[in-house]
């Protein structure tokens, strides 16, 4: 009805396409090169600067540098991206100077990706074309997995070799909603950006005899739906880290220049927004929040539709909404992926979700931690009011909104939402009780409705494809996808976007290759230090908020540890409770006092002065803790102890009965012992000894004195001949 | 009625000394800030400003922060310790860190520390006056087989005695006094 | 407005008007649950957990005291689960917290020792650490023991709250935080204000006066011959002694108090009231000579140390404002070792002067160097309440049976309107009394002003016309309250005449050195704070003599040795100077 909103997307999605089509990308190779925090650690700005550089000396126009953000693939860092035109991108991992001057010589001028370097190593050879089959493992198609195996059976038997067409197993692409029927096998083709949707082996062939055989498209089968994660996919859909991901919320991380509202607008942003003030329902907005099931991703898990209804119907009309940036747990680093990748999508989350309650002004608040975050957003903040998205008039709907930056300044507590609005007021940021909720009085007392980055980084996406369209994603609990920070003992860290309902398993072993080292998978740590862990038996379950809770954990904001047999249980909850205490804001005595004598005892244990009493001690404090503390935060500090107690009891036992720690990681019980018959007494432990308590002569079997044996490992690390036991 | 008559609002006068101590952005900040409606919910975003300037909040910055913004001092005190961010105390140009892990206290770090705090003349956790030394102590640094090691800046040293401190000092200060010359404006 | 909702309670339906606490809810069905940071007179923090009820429908519990009930809602109060959770929390408390309760201050009214009891801890499951903090005695008035501290949070919301001094803040945070002024620094160089409102309410010995009555039992053990030692008490002891002795609030015990401190061995006991009576004198001259153009108004009562610190420190700009005159201790005290001194024959330094006050801050006003005579203070130790009372207990003196006597001469006699200085209302209503008469020449009909007498933490205003002249006042307790007052003058929004403020909520009977209240009552109670002014208003109502211009001890001393009110002489021993102090800039 309101014309002025719909002029005014279309000229600006007008201005940004004829500024694309004048840069004619399609025909112009293109560099791209991370952006963000972890890259520029790694050296990414070096490794642009020197690309500039052969551009430069190469006086060539035809070469195009695209800054990026981060695409959470952590330790291959810095990662390189380059494409020809009409080729499948190439993706480099750690590359350095030396790098980027045989890559600009060898596949830029030569045209010869140098394999060796590419990510993941994920293929010998670069194949001229790639099918992305997705595996559906969520909507319980029939025969998806057969007809992947059917076409690789068919490419065969034509001779046709992988290294000319590869075929690979991806997610859910999030389409069969979209194109409406029964549920189909979807297959990305690259590099030509095509979508099929195959339901039968005919299809197969017909996309053997005119895609492979005679490089033309099979209109037929091709789906004009796009995927959200089209461009994503594009880009790093031969990488099996990403491509058994179903990115929303990051479907723009590593894409988008995250400086360019341009580039946000060519990947359809402010799509969402234009259509809800074009529509001017708030309610609409929150019912499809309500029918996508997105739940808070900040570890709650409320409902995110039912939030902003409880916001919308106060009879205060005064109202705000604040973006929790105050990402606190070790080990968690999705929303600040998110707000350094892809400022323009959380702003545009924001505005609508400002929109939905009725808010007038909306802050982010990010820790002071996250110096380029605060810029993007700042940034991305400052652009749109110059655009008319934000401020006053927001895209001519009459609608006023505009949002301001709030720093924190390192409390972890500040994550809880009553605290965050403590310390956007100025204060201590120490919780308040609830009820009433920040949505009855929140920020000055008005209603407030907090969410998550990964939340707000949801919104856009449930509102142009609609909130069925996201509920079928996730579980029937759960809607949509989550993002987790993968870490530990696992070959690929980073950060892995999975529809909810995905299996442990597939996120450790399939995404994350496995536990590293060869080692066993003992136990995965979800959910930060507010989590708990799962034991390697349960590793089929489906992670979702209910039963990562049944098995004594939380979502949290996303953090999974891998932990091998090389880790030991009360240590690492030792680790988590010495945090969650340093942590405690003091205010209310279950959290400050009891968590304090929690981690007390588990020293003590760790120390092998346990008693067996200890046990009942730790769990009477824990359930004090649950039961009893002000917030969230103290509530669930226990949760490490007492999901390691529940799980791995034995361990507990072992370390209090036997005085001896099974994992070999607590120093008190453990020791050094020389085993005479491999030392053949070439005195290097002896030199190594910072307490000189190993004696032998030369040539001789040494002995360790116990008594001054200080168990600092050094000898048990230069013994060249496997002579020391740990025991 | 000797005061009856008086100008007694030294506001003034006081308002002239704390403005003396804050830079001109900050005070244009707190300034622009104070008509605002929750003015003193900019409270963290000035102490952030402050410590970007100084490095760290004296208690004097803080003082200052707490009568230009009408904040109670014992609130932006209570906000400044709160917060792990804040630093309240200035870093020397060179952090020692004296090694107290199980390696190094066998070893004899006690009284390697004794004699760092003697000739420093400053405790734990202070900084000396002259600003080139923060000592502090650390779990363990990791190099147990140069028992007793002290770490000054990323450098590591040892074994130590105490003798050898007076000379390892000098080193550093040394290096202060030679960055100094090439700080200076010719 | 009084909307009704129901609930049901440990099983029992009740209907409570919408908006009561759980814990008031269950207390309609005497339900008592158990409490510690709670104050009812504060904000509701619900911090330390130690009220917590099981709700239905929330797998942890909710602080009874700061979550108010809903319609349909389904609270237990108690349940073995319940129990051993707020015994464990009241243990955790104790784990860290001083073992010396014998020798505690507050051993016997301590609200931690009385809770432990009641929860039954009777053995340390958890005990650790310890935290540790130096004790701060800086100040001459408030001691801060942070190790003996539960953060509570009760003072931190009274010095905010009701005082608006905030120079109380919780520092660090975790098992590290510790309560204290800013930047922990020393009390004395703290923006505190000295009222010790934190001592009452504060739930263990965290906060305490300084003690002096360790120099009074000094002083009695001189012989005679070298010291004079002298006693006087304040007009709000009489109304709250009795209470640390088991009589009922509001018993006045004046007799029993004069024959107490005979019997301690004082050389001469007078009352406060005297000069009170004279204060009167030399602040309603005051206000009439301004009246007349003869400076600023309104004019502001200077009894209250307090509340003189806190104008110094937060409104010096109005320090014009307020009445020269010291407060009636000083003034007794100098009359002491001035006029009483010379008809005595005594040397002014052979004479010791121990005040008796409901107030900490006095001992603050006592240590002010323009308090001093020859460069010796003129009040040489204060004592609270809390303090005599502690001193007649270990005396051995059985203070129920004792009998009653009277105050000694010169300074003994006082008029009903020196009584009321106690309570909140009771300077203005004195000073009206007597400015009635000056202006008109007789006393008023009707000489109870109930529209200026209150209760706690209330702004009273009214206007008297006496002789063609309307007198607009104000009175204000609580520091708070005073900021309102004064920030409406600022404005220019209102025109009085004068304004009566006492810093401690319902004035100097709830100051902050007056006992202790049993443990179940607080301080800043309205009903106790009735009682204990209702005492002081009966001894008014009891007595013939009710103005102060009529007190015929102070038309003597007028007459043998100030000469006039505002006179040269009474200006150089009953006035007093203000200055401009730093710790400004709160709104």
């Amino acid at each position: 009805m309101s014309l002025p909103v719909r002029d005014f997307y279309r000229s600006m999605a007008d201005r940004v396409g004829k500024n694309l089509a004048d840069q004619d990308l399609g025909n112009k190779i293109l560099v791209q090169v991370g952006s963000a925090t972890c890259e520029h650690a790694a050296g990414s700005q070096a490794v642009a600067e020197e690309f500039v550089r052969h551009i430069r000396a190469s006086g060539r126009k035809d070469i195009i540098i695209h800054r990026t953000g981060c695409t959470g693939r952590c330790s291959r860092e810095p990662i390189l991206g380059v494409q020809l035109p009409g080729q499948i991108p190439v993706k480099y991992e750690r590359v350095n100077r030396d790098l980027v001057h045989r890559i600009f010589i060898e596949h830029i001028q030569g045209g010869t990706p140098i394999m060796k370097h590419v990510l993941d190593h994920s293929t010998e050879v670069m194949p001229e074309r790639e099918f992305l089959f997705c595996e559906g493992s969520r909507c319980q198609r029939p025969g998806g997995e057969s007809l992947r195996d059917r076409f690789n059976a068919m490419l065969a038997a034509r001779g046709i070799e992988p290294h000319q067409v590869h075929v690979a197993a991806a997610s859910c692409f999030g389409v069969c909603s979209l194109a409406g029927g029964a549920p189909a096998t979807y297959v990305l083709a690259r590099p030509e950006k095509v979508l099929y949707r195959i339901t039968r082996e005919e299809d197969l062939a017909d996309l053997l005899a005119i895609h492979v055989a005679e490089g033309r498209v099979v209109e037929r089968l091709r789906v004009l739906e796009e995927p959200i994660a089209l461009e994503f996919l594009e880009r790093y859909g031969d990488v099996a880290f990403f491509n058994r991901q179903s990115r929303i919320a990051l479907r723009n991380a590593g894409v988008v220049d995250p400086d360019s509202l341009d580039e946000y607008v060519g990947f359809d942003g402010f799509k969402a927004l234009a259509a809800v003030l074009e529509r001017g329902e708030p309610e609409w907005v929150v019912n499809e929040m309500t029918k996508a099931r997105l739940r808070g991703r900040g570890g709650g898990g409320f409902l995110t539709g039912t939030k902003w209804g409880f916001a919308r119907k106060q009879a205060d009309t005064t109202r705000f909404i604040i973006c929790n940036g105050d990402e606190g747990d070790p080990g968690a680093f999705m929303d600040r992926s998110m707000l350094e990748s892809d400022p323009f999508n959380i702003v545009e989350g924001m505005i609508i979700g400002g929109f939905a309650i009725g808010a007038q002004k909306g802050f982010f608040y990010i820790r002071a931690e996250y110096p380029l975050a605060i810029r993007r957003i700042q940034h991305a903040i400052d652009t749109c009011r110059a655009n008319g998205l934000l401020g006053t008039d927001i895209m001519g709907s009459g609608f006023d909104f505009d949002l301001e930056i709030r720093l924190g300044a390192g409390a972890f507590v500040c994550g809880e939402e009553t605290a965050l609005i403590r310390s956007i007021e100025g204060e201590r940021g120490q919780p308040k009780v609830r009820p009433p909720y920040p949505t009855d009085r929140g920020l000055w007392g008005h209603p407030t409705v907090i969410n998550n980055v990964e939340t707000f980084a949801n919104v856009s996406a449930i509102v142009r494809f609609s909130g069925d369209w996201y509920a079928r994603i996730g579980t029937e609990k759960s809607g949509g996808t989550k993002v987790f920070a993968l870490a530990g003992k696992v070959r690929h860290t980073g950060l892995v976007e999975v529809p909810l309902g995905t299996s442990l398993s597939r996120i450790v072993n399939d995404i994350g290759g496995g536990v590293s080292g060869g080692k066993q998978l003992k136990a995965i740590q979800t959910g930060g230090p507010a989590g708990g862990f799962i034991p390697a038996s349960m590793q089929d379950m489906e992670v979702d908020f209910e039963p990562l809770q049944k098995a004594g954990s939380i979502m949290g904001s996303g953090g999974m540890i891998v932990l091998s047999e090389d880790d030991c249980m009360v240590d690492i909850a030792k680790f988590y409770m010495a945090f969650s205490q340093e942590e405690s804001c003091g205010k209310c005595t279950p959290c400050r006092e009891g968590t304090t004598r929690i981690l007390e005892i588990l020293e003590r244990i760790t120390q092998g002065k346990g008693v067996l009493e200890d046990l009942d001690k730790l769990h009477r404090l824990s359930r004090l803790c649950q039961r009893t503390s002000l917030c969230g935060l103290g509530r669930a500090a226990p949760n490490p102890v007492l999901s390691s107690i529940k799980h791995f009891r034995a361990e507990y036992l072992a370390h209090i009965q036997d005085k001896h720690c099974p994992a070999k990681k607590c120093v008190a019980l453990i020791r050094y012992e020389i085993n005479a018959e491999k030392c053949i007494g070439c005195t290097i432990c002896d030199r190594n000894c910072p307490v000189e308590c190993i004696t032998g002569a030369r040539k001789e079997a040494h002995v360790i004195d116990q008594a001054a044996c200080i168990k600092c490992g050094n000898c048990f690390d230069v013994c060249k001949f496997a002579a020391i036991d740990r025991v | 009625m000797s005061a009856c008559c008086q100008n007694t609002d030294n506001w003034a006068e006081l308002e002239r000394g704390y403005r003396a101590m804050l830079p001109e952005d900050v005070l244009a900040f707190i300034d622009g800030n104070q008509s605002q409606d929750h003015s003193e919910s900019m409270l963290i975003a000035t102490l952030h400003m402050v410590q970007g300037h100084y490095g760290y909040l004296s208690p004097g910055h803080l003082e200052a922060v707490a009568q230009l913004m009408q904040i109670p001092l014992a609130k932006v005190t209570g906000v400044a310790t709160f917060y792990h961010y804040f630093r309240l105390q200035p870093r020397g140009k060179y952090l020692i860190n004296v090694c107290l892990g199980t390696a190094c206290y066998v070893k004899g770090a006690e009284k390697v520390a004794q004699k760092l705090t003697d000739e420093l003349g400053i405790r734990f956790g202070e900084t000396s006056k002259d600003g080139i030394f923060s000592l502090e102590s650390t779990r363990c640094v990791g190099t147990c087989g140069l028992a007793p090691v002290v770490m000054i800046g990323d450098e590591v040293h040892g074994p130590l005695t105490p003798g050898q401190i007076p000379n390892l000092l000098e080193g550093y200060l040394a290096r202060a006094a030679e960055d100094l010359v090439a700080d200076q404006p010719r | 407005m009084s909307q009704m909702i129901s609930l049901k309670i440990d099983g029992e339906s009740i209907l409570v008007p919408a908006g009561t606490t759980v814990m008031d809810a269950a207390e309609k069905i005497g339900i008592h649950i158990p409490r510690l940071c709670y104050h009812p007179d504060l904000s509701l923090e619900g911090n330390c957990r130690v009220c917590v009820v099981a709700v239905e429908g929330f797998d942890h519990g909710l602080a009874s005291c700061a979550t108010t009930a809903w319609e349909g809602m389904e609270v237990q109060t108690n349940s073995p689960m319940i129990r051993q959770a707020r015994r464990d929390i009241v243990e955790l408390l104790l784990d860290n917290h001083p073992k010396d309760c014998q020798t505690c201050d507050r051993d016997g009214n301590c609200e931690l020792q009385n809770l432990s009891y009641r929860m039954g801890v009777r053995e340390r499951l958890f005990e650790g650490k310890r935290k540790q903090f130096p004790i701060d005695d800086a100040s001459a008035s408030v001691v801060r023991n942070a190790e003996k501290c539960i953060l509570c949070g009760r003072c931190i919301r009274v010095c905010g709250e009701v005082q608006g001094v905030f120079n109380l803040s919780q520092h660090g945070r975790g098992f590290t935080t510790v309560v204290g002024p800013a930047n922990l620094g020393p009390m004395d160089e703290s923006a505190c204000i000295q009222c010790g409102q934190c001592v009452s309410v504060c739930p263990t010995a965290a906060f305490l006066e300084q003690d002096h009555t360790e120099r009074v039992w000094k002083a009695l053990g001189y012989r005679r011959t070298e010291k004079h030692v002298v006693v006087t008490t304040a007009p709000a002891i009489r109304a709250a002694l009795g209470e640390a002795f088991g009589l009922p609030v509001g018993t006045p015990v004046t007799g029993k108090m004069v024959t107490a401190l005979r019997r301690m061995g004082f050389d001469a006991i007078f009352d406060v009231n005297f000069s009170a009576d004279l204060t009167i004198m030399e602040e309603a001259h005051e206000l009439l000579k301004r009246l007349e153009g003869g400076g600023p108004l309104p004019l502001l009562t200077s009894c209250s140390p307090g509340w003189v610190s806190f104008l110094e420190k937060f409104y010096p700009e109005m320090i014009p404002h307020m009445s020269s005159c010291k407060s009636p201790m000083q003034m007794q005290s100098t009359l002491i070792k001035t006029y009483y001194a010379q008809q005595k024959g005594l040397d002014p330094k052979d004479v010791y002067v121990v005040s008796v006050m409901p107030c900490v801050a006095k001992k603050f006003e006592a240590a002010r160097p323009e308090h001093q005579l020859d460069g010796v203070p003129t009040t040489d130790a204060v004592i609270t309440t809390r303090e005599l009372a502690q001193m007649i207990k270990s005396y051995g003196i059985d203070f129920q049976k004792l009998p009653d006597s009277d105050f000694d001469h010169p300074l003994g006699t006082s008029s009903g309107a020196g009584d009321i200085f106690g309570a909140t209302g009771g300077v203005m209503e004195a000073a009206l009394r007597t400015a009635a008469f000056k202006l008109t020449g007789k006393n008023l009909g009707n000489l109870e002003l109930t529209e200026v007498r209150g209760v706690t933490g209330e702004i009273r205003e009214t206007s008297v016309t006496l002789a063609g002249t309307t007198i607009n006042v104000a009175v204000a307790n609580g520091l708070q309250n005073a900021k309102v007052l004064l920030d409406a003058v600022k404005r220019g929004e209102k025109d009085y005449h004068l304004i009566e403020i006492m810093a401690c909520p319902g004035g100097c009977i709830c100051g902050g050195g007056q006992p202790y209240p049993p443990i179940g009552t607080y301080t800043m109670n309205r009903d106790l704070a009735k009682a204990r002014a209702n005492a002081l208003y009966s001894i008014d109502s009891g007595k013939t003599l009710r103005c102060s211009h009529d007190n015929p001890d102070i038309q003597k001393l007028y007459a043998d040795f100030l000469g006039e009110p505002l006179g040269p002489k009474a200006h150089e021993l009953l006035h007093t100077h203000y200055t401009a102090r730093t710790p400004r800039g709160i709104r």
